[in-house]
C-alpha cells in the first residue's frame, strides 16, 4: 500500500522532471532554430519551396472551411439578432468574431492538422531513415537546411492563410445574410466598417495569427527532430503535434486576448 | 596498439576508445589504425557497436575514453567549423542509403557540391553525370528514390558519398539486403572507386564472403573489444574459434545461439518432481 | 517540380494573402474611412455621455464626418470631456451643438452635430458651449414613472381615493 504510494509519487515526479526536460530542450532547439536562420533567407527558394507546401496546399481547406464558418455564423448571427430587430448588425457580428477570434483559431487548427503534422511526419521519416545523419555527415547543418526553412514558411504562412480565412468567412455571412435572407446589404457593410477597428481588431488578430504560426511551427518541427528513428515514434510524434499545437493555440488565444482586449 | 602498417602513412587512428550509450558499454578500449590508400572491412555480429565506430569516427559521437583521431586531428576536440570542414573530406554511405526523398537522382549526388560549392549549374550537372556513371547509373538520373530498387539506390548513395572526392569513405552495412548480383556489383564498385580517387574505405560489415573478396585488412570486433585481425587470407585459415565461427557462419560457438538467460527448466518451470 | 512553376504557386499564394489583408483592412475595417483625410480637433463637455466610446462616429445630419478622438473625466468641471476629430473638409459655426443620440432603440451611440448662426467658424481646439448629454435609459423610466404617478395622483385627486394605484413594476420605482 505504502509502497504503491511511494511508487505514484515517484511517476508523478519523474514525470513532472521530464516534463520540465523536454521543455527546456524545446527551449534549446527554438533557440537553435533563430540562430541557424540566416540560411533561410540567404536561400530564399529552400523556404519558397516550403511556403509552397505548408501555405498554399492549405489554401483549399482553409477557403472551404473559412466559407462553411462564415455561413453558419451568418445563419446563427441572423437568428439572434432578429429577436432584437437588429439585424443590420449581422456584419458586425460575422466580421469582428471572424477578424478576432476564429480566423486566427480555426485556421491555426487546420494548419496544425494539415501542415503541421506533415512537417512532423518527414522530419520524423528523415531521421528515421538517416537522412538527417546523412546530411550531418556531409557537413550541412540539418537544422539550417531542413528546420528552419520551414519554420519561416510556417511563420509566413499562417498569417496569410488567417486572413484568407477570415475573407472566406465574410463572404459566406454575405451570402447567407444578404444573398439568402436579405439583410440589406449597405448595412451589413457599413455597420461592419464602422464596428471594426484596423488597429484594435486587424491587427490584434493579424498577431494572434502570427503567434500561433510561430507556436505550431515550432512544436511540430521540435516533435519531429525529437521523434524515435521509428515508425511508432513518428506517428506517436505526429499526434502529439496536433493535440499540442490546438491545446497551445487555445490556451495562447486566452492569454492574447486578455492582453489586447482587457480595458477596450 | 595494433598496426599492420608500420611504415604507411595512417589516416585513422583509434587510440584506446570506449563509448557507451548511458549505462550501456558499447565500445571497451579499442585500438588500430587505418593506412592511407587501403580498404579495411571491420566484422562483427549485428549490434557489436561496428555502426558505433564509424559515427566516432565521423565525429557524430564523442568517445567517453580515448581518441579517434583522422588525418592527424582529435575529432572531438574540433569545433564545429573544423568538424564540417574535416566531414567535407569524409564520404559515408548509410545502411539503406539514406538518400534524401524528395530529392531527384541527380539532386541527391549534386547536394554537397550545391552546398558547399559555388560551382556554376553547367559544371555540376557534368560531375554529377561522371559520378552517375561511375556507378552506372547515369541514365537514371531523373528518377527519384522511390522509384529505385535497393541496389540502385545504393550505388546512387554511393555516388552522392563520392561527390566531393573525399579522401575517406566510410561504408555502414554496404551488402545489407542486396540480391547476389547487386552485392558483387557494390563490392567491386567499393574496390574500383577506392583506387581511382586514392582514397581509403572502411567497410562496417557482416557479409564475410564478399567483404573478404574486396579488402586488404579485417578487423573482428565482438563485444566491443577487436578479438582478431588480419588479412583476408589469414582470417579465411585462422583457427579461431570466433572468426572461424565467423567466417563459416556456424550456428553455435563463442557465439552463443541463444540470447542469455535464465534455464530453460526455470522458464518453463519444469521441477524435477513435478 | 520545376522552380519556376512553384515560384508561380508561392506568389500566387502570397498575394492572395496579401489581398485577403488588404480586404480586411479597407472592406471590413474602418481604414479607408480614417486615412483618408485630415482631421481638426474641437471639444465638447457633457455631463453625463451614457455610452459613448472612443473612435464612435461623429455625425451631422446622418453624414459621417469624423471620429471621438478621446474621451476624459475633468476633474475640475466633474463632467466628461469629449473630443472630436471631424474631418477638414467640413468647417462648421462657433455656436454648434453637439449632442449624444443613439442609432436606433438599441444601437451604438454617437455624437450629432447641428451648426448654429454665427458667422464666425469653429477653430481648431475651441470647446463647444452648447451640448446635450447621453439619454440615460434608466433616468428616463424614472421620469416617466415619477410623472404618470403624479398625475395620476392629480387627476384622481380625493375623488377616488381608494381606487388602487397601478403598482409600478419592481425595480423600476423612482430613481431620485
Amino acid at each position: 500500500m505504502l509502497s504503491a504510494v511511494a511508487n505514484g509519487l515517484r511517476a508523478l515526479g519523474g514525470f513532472a522532471v521530464g516534463g520540465v526536460w523536454r521543455l527546456g530542450y524545446a527551449s534549446r532547439f527554438f533557440v537553435l532554430v533563430l540562430l541557424s536562420s540566416a540560411t533561410s533567407f540567404r536561400r530564399i527558394g529552400l523556404t519558397i519551396r516550403e511556403i509552397y507546401f505548408s501555405g498554399f496546399l492549405s489554401l483549399i481547406i482553409i477557403a472551404v472551411s473559412g466559407l462553411f464558418v462564415g455561413m453558419v455564423l451568418g445563419l446563427q448571427g441572423y437568428e439572434t439578432l432578429e429577436r432584437y430587430g437588429s439585424e443590420e448588425a449581422l456584419g458586425v457580428i460575422v466580421a469582428l468574431s471572424l477578424v478576432r477570434e476564429l480566423g486566427p483559431v480555426v485556421a491555426g487548427l487546420l494548419f496544425a492538422s494539415r501542415a503541421g503534422s506533415a512537417m512532423t511526419a518527414e522530419i520524423g521519416l528523415m531521421k528515421a531513415t538517416e537522412q538527417i545523419s546523412a546530411m550531418e555527415m556531409m557537413a550541412v547543418d540539418p537544422i539550417a537546411r531542413v528546420v528552419a526553412p520551414r519554420f519561416w514558411a510556417g511563420v509566413v504562412s499562417m498569417p496569410l492563410l488567417a486572413a484568407m480565412f477570415s475573407v472566406m468567412g465574410v463572404f459566406g455571412g454575405y451570402l447567407v445574410g444578404v444573398v439568402m435572407i436579405g439583410v440589406d446589404a449597405g448595412s451589413f457593410w457599413s455597420q461592419m466598417q464602422a464596428a471594426v477597428d484596423v488597429r484594435r481588431d486587424i491587427v490584434n488578430g493579424v498577431i494572434k495569427s502570427v503567434v500561433f504560426g510561430v507556436a505550431i511551427t515550432a512544436i511540430s518541427l521540435f516533435e519531429g527532430y525529437d521523434a524515435p528513428p521509428t515508425a511508432e515514434g513518428v506517428s506517436r510524434a505526429t499526434t502529439r503535434t496536433v493535440v499540442t499545437s490546438s491545446l497551445a493555440i487555445l490556451g495562447l488565444d486566452f492569454a492574447l486576448t486578455a492582453l489586447m482586449f482587457r480595458g477596450l | 596498439m595494433i598496426t599492420h602498417t608500420a611504415n604507411q602513412q595512417t589516416l585513422v587512428e583509434i587510440d584506446d576508445v570506449s563509448f557507451a550509450y548511458g549505462k550501456r558499454p558499447i565500445l571497451k578500449g579499442i585500438n588500430f589504425s587505418i593506412a592511407k590508400g587501403q580498404v579495411v572491412a571491420i566484422m562483427g555480429g549485428s549490434g557489436c557497436g561496428k555502426t558505433t565506430l564509424l559515427r566516432l569516427i565521423g565525429g557524430q559521437l564523442r568517445p567517453s575514453k580515448g581518441n579517434v583521431k583522422v588525418a592527424g586531428r582529435v575529432m572531438h576536440e574540433l569545433d564545429r567549423d573544423e568538424l564540417y570542414r574535416m566531414r567535407r573530406r569524409m564520404g559515408m554511405l548509410f545502411q539503406f542509403g539514406a538518400l534524401f526523398t524528395d530529392l531527384s537522382v541527380f539532386d541527391n549526388v549534386a547536394f554537397q557540391m550545391r552546398e558547399h560549392t559555388d560551382l556554376p549549374e553547367s559544371l555540376i550537372r557534368d560531375l554529377v553525370l561522371m559520378k552517375l556513371q561511375a556507378v552506372g547509373l547515369r541514365g537514371a538520373h531523373a528518377l527519384m528514390p522511390s522509384e529505385l530498387s535497393g541496389g540502385m539506390a545504393r550505388r546512387v548513395a554511393l555516388a552522392r558519398a563520392i561527390a566531393l572526392d573525399p579522401m575517406l569513405i566510410m561504408y555502414d552495412e554496404p551488402f545489407a539486403g542486396l540480391d547476389p548480383i547487386s552485392l558483387g556489383v557494390v563490392g567491386n564498385l567499393i574496390r574500383r572507386l577506392n583506387d581511382a580517387l586514392g582514397a581509403t574505405s572502411i567497410v562496417v560489415t557482416h557479409d564475410v564472403q564478399e567483404s573478404l573478396k574486396i579488402v586488404n585488412y579485417v578487423y573482428f570486433v565482438s563485444e566491443g573489444a577487436i578479438v582478431a585481425h588480419g588479412t583476408p587470407n589469414q582470417m579465411r585459415d585462422s583457427e579461431k574459434e570466433f572468426v572461424h565461427q565467423f567466417v563459416h557462419g556456424e550456428e553455435d560457438g563463442p557465439v552463443p545461439f541463444h540470447y542469455p538467460g535464465r534455464k530453460i527448466a526455470d522458464d518453463l518451470m519444469i521441477k524435477a518432481h513435478a | 517540380m520545376e522552380r519556376k512553376k512553384l515560384d508561380l504557386w508561392v506568389g500566387l499564394f502570397v498575394a492572395l494573402g496579401i489581398g485577403a489583408l488588404l480586404f480586411l483592412a479597407v472592406k471590413v475595417g474602418n481604414l479607408s474611412a480614417i486615412s483618408v483625410s485630415d482631421t481638426y480637433e474641437v471639444n465638447a463637455h457633457f455631463d453625463n455621455i451614457g455610452g459613448l466610446k472612443r473612435r464612435a462616429p461623429v455625425k451631422s445630419a446622418g453624414v459621417v464626418i469624423g471620429h471621438i478622438v478621446d474621451i476624459s473625466f475633468d476633474p475640475q468641471r466633474f463632467d466628461a470631456k469629449v473630443t472630436l476629430g471631424i474631418d477638414k473638409r467640413y468647417p462648421f459655426t462657433k455656436d454648434t451643438t453637439a449632442s449624444i443620440l443613439t442609432s436606433g432603440l438599441l444601437g451604438e451611440q454617437y455624437v450629432g452635430l447641428e451648426a448654429g448662426a454665427d458667422p464666425e467658424p469653429l477653430q481648431p481646439g475651441d470647446t463647444l458651449m452648447l451640448t446635450q448629454s447621453a439619454v440615460v435609459l434608466e433616468k428616463l423610466i424614472g421620469k416617466f414613472l415619477f410623472s404618470t404617478g403624479n398625475e395620476s395622483k392629480d387627476s384622481e385627486g380625493a375623488a377616488a381615493p381608494s381606487t388602487p394605484r397601478a403598482p409600478a413594476p419592481p425595480g423600476f420605482g423612482p430613481g431620485e
